[in-house]
């Protein structure tokens, strides 16, 4: 569904991401997982078009992406929903969903849309007029994510869904995202720090270090790698 | 009918009755109303800019000088010519005059785009550091264009402002900014101004949403020019400087930024301190600024932070 050819971004002099390919078949839940800068919200920002690659090319569904501005590649329905739940704190719950159906002019499917959304996140409807900036981070976060499902997405990528959510909520939006994935067949690319959950939900993983790709499989395999254990999943 | 409506029916039916009765009002009460005006359509569409959309322009003086020279341009050497010796009816006065500022509004609003293509991918401070030094290289055109009277300005415009062509275009302003920030579309500047990279996450054009403020604040900041120009007959460029600018800026922060009647009154009161200070005349300008500073330090989210029709933050 995705792939990335031989990616590279820099930021300024710094090159933040140094020739990463791969590539994520569609239904999958994919996740990048790797320490602090090691790349893995720059390929989610360049995956979408909020930054631009120096060499590489990003194809979704056949097609070329690389050089298209961010609101066309939302547009082929690929949703992105960036790090630390970029809500809009200062619209409603309700406002801030119609915002995630911006590009879809069918009334009926952004109505359906918005119910599957109030499906899967029942506390969303509970909170409609009530501004974002004041919901819990959990709730921020499921905000985010059913902003993006507004979107009528085939292809999800979630950054750090769990960053800053308390204990208790981040089992829930997990499985939250394992019920979009398989109700749905939305295709979702997860990037975590939280590695033995990423990798507990997903069936591929690739292990980002510095911008580059060092390790790549299933995710099960990886769990069981004692590199891996040792520098990510603690012992 | 939704409300906007409302208040821009009224509006023009003040502007209408005021306009019956001005001939029997007080001159200066006039004046100060005039310019009141004026500031709250240059406010209120630097706020859609500032406040709604979340940028930081510092060049709306330069937008209104090149409204004001433009529509000042037309009434000056089309006028003469289209209404001939007698200087035509009223009613071909007020067309004329409505032509003028249209075209003012729409030159101003063609800098607006100019200086939008290339500056709105800027962010914050280097937004406004453009916007300040385009203000500048308008006036310096300005003052060395000798056809548009070059540093001693454009003289001999006609008096054509009146209270009801003033208040006709509050009204519009406030009806135009209201309604878009209250539509479905408008929600996108609001969106821009809370978080860029989600609002291009979730598929909106964030750059052409600036551009849109930007134009449409330039086209009321170039017709709030032409109402000063007919107002005060005589333009110079020297009156469309930076402070200029600052004032507007203040009037918007004063207000609280993306709260339309908030900025209204923001406008009605920093344009009348001044006159009701006039008594102590050298000592007027010292307590202005100290209750400027008072003001911010102890209503820093803005005078009037309350909301109105739908629009809020």
């Amino acid at each position: 569904m995705l792939t990335v050819t031989d990616l590279h971004v820099s930021y300024g002099s710094i090159s933040a991401l140094r020739g990463i390919s791969f590539s994520i078949p569609a239904g999958a839940i994919v996740t990048l997982i790797g320490g602090n800068g090691a790349g893995k919200t720059t390929t989610l920002r360049t995956i979408s078009g909020l930054l631009r690659a120096k060499t590489g090319k990003v194809e979704f569904l056949g097609e070329d992406i690389t050089a298209l501005p961010a609101h066309q590649i939302v547009a082929r329905g690929l949703s992105h929903v960036p790090e630390g739940r970029m809500v809009f704190s200062n619209l409603t719950v309700d406002e801030n969903l119609s915002m995630g159906a911006y590009l879809l002019s069918d009334k009926a499917l952004i109505a359906k849309n918005r119910e599957y959304v109030f499906s899967v996140f029942p506390r969303m409807k509970e909170r409609l007029k009530q501004t974002a900036g004041t919901l819990s981070g959990g709730e921020q976060q499921m905000l985010a994510i059913g902003r993006a499902l507004m979107g009528n997405p085939k292809f999800l990528m979630l950054d750090e869904p769990s960053l800053g959510i308390a204990p208790r909520l981040i089992s829930t939006i997990f499985e939250k995202i394992v019920e979009i994935n398989q109700s749905h067949g939305i295709t979702i690319l997860l990037v975590e720090q939280n590695a033995n959950l990423a990798l507990e939900v997903s069936q591929q993983a690739y292990v980002l270090e510095t911008g580059s790709i060092v390790m790549a499989g299933e995710s099960k395999k990886l769990r069981a790698d004692p590199q891996l254990k040792a520098t990510y999943l603690g012992g | 009918m939704p409300r906007p409506h409302l208040y821009l029916l009224a509006t023009l039916a003040c502007a209408f009755g005021l306009s019956h009765f001005s001939g029997r009002m007080d001159p200066y009460f006039l004046d100060v109303l005039t310019g009141v005006g004026i500031n709250i359509i240059l406010a209120v569409s630097l706020n859609l800019v500032n406040g709604y959309t979340g940028q930081f322009s510092l060049g709306h003086a330069g937008f209104m000088s090149v409204g004001a020279y433009m529509a000042a341009a037309v009434s000056v050497f089309l006028g003469p010519r289209l209404l001939g010796e007698s200087g035509g009816t009223a009613l071909q006065q007020g067309s004329l005059f409505l032509a003028a500022l249209i075209t003012g509004g729409c030159a101003a609003a063609l800098a607006g785009l100019a200086v939008g293509v290339p500056s709105l991918r800027l962010k914050g401070d280097y937004l406004a550091l453009v916007t300040l030094g385009f203000g500048e290289i308008i006036r310096v055109i300005f003052q060395n264009f000798e056809p548009l009277g070059g540093a001693l300005g454009l003289n001999g415009i006609p008096a054509y402002t009146t209270i009801f062509w003033v208040l006709a275009f509050v009204g519009l302003a406030v009806f135009v900014v209201t309604c878009l920030v209250n539509s479905t579309y408008g929600r996108g500047f609001l969106a821009t101004h809370d978080d860029e990279i989600a609002s291009e996450a979730v598929g909106l054009n964030t750059t052409r949403y600036k551009i849109v403020a930007f134009v449409i604040g330039a086209f009321f900041a170039g017709t709030a020019g032409g109402l000063y120009g007919h107002f005060k007959m005589t333009i110079t460029p020297t009156g469309f400087d930076f402070t200029k600018s600052i004032e507007i800026v203040v009037m918007v922060i004063l207000g609280g930024m993306g709260n339309t009647l908030g900025v209204i009154l923001a406008a009605i009161l920093l344009t009348l301190l001044p006159e009701l200070l006039r008594p102590i005349a050298e000592y007027r300008m010292i307590i202005y600024s100290l209750m400027l500073i008072v003001l911010m330090l102890a209503r820093p989210q803005g005078l009037f932070n309350f909301k109105f029709g739908k629009a809020k933050l």
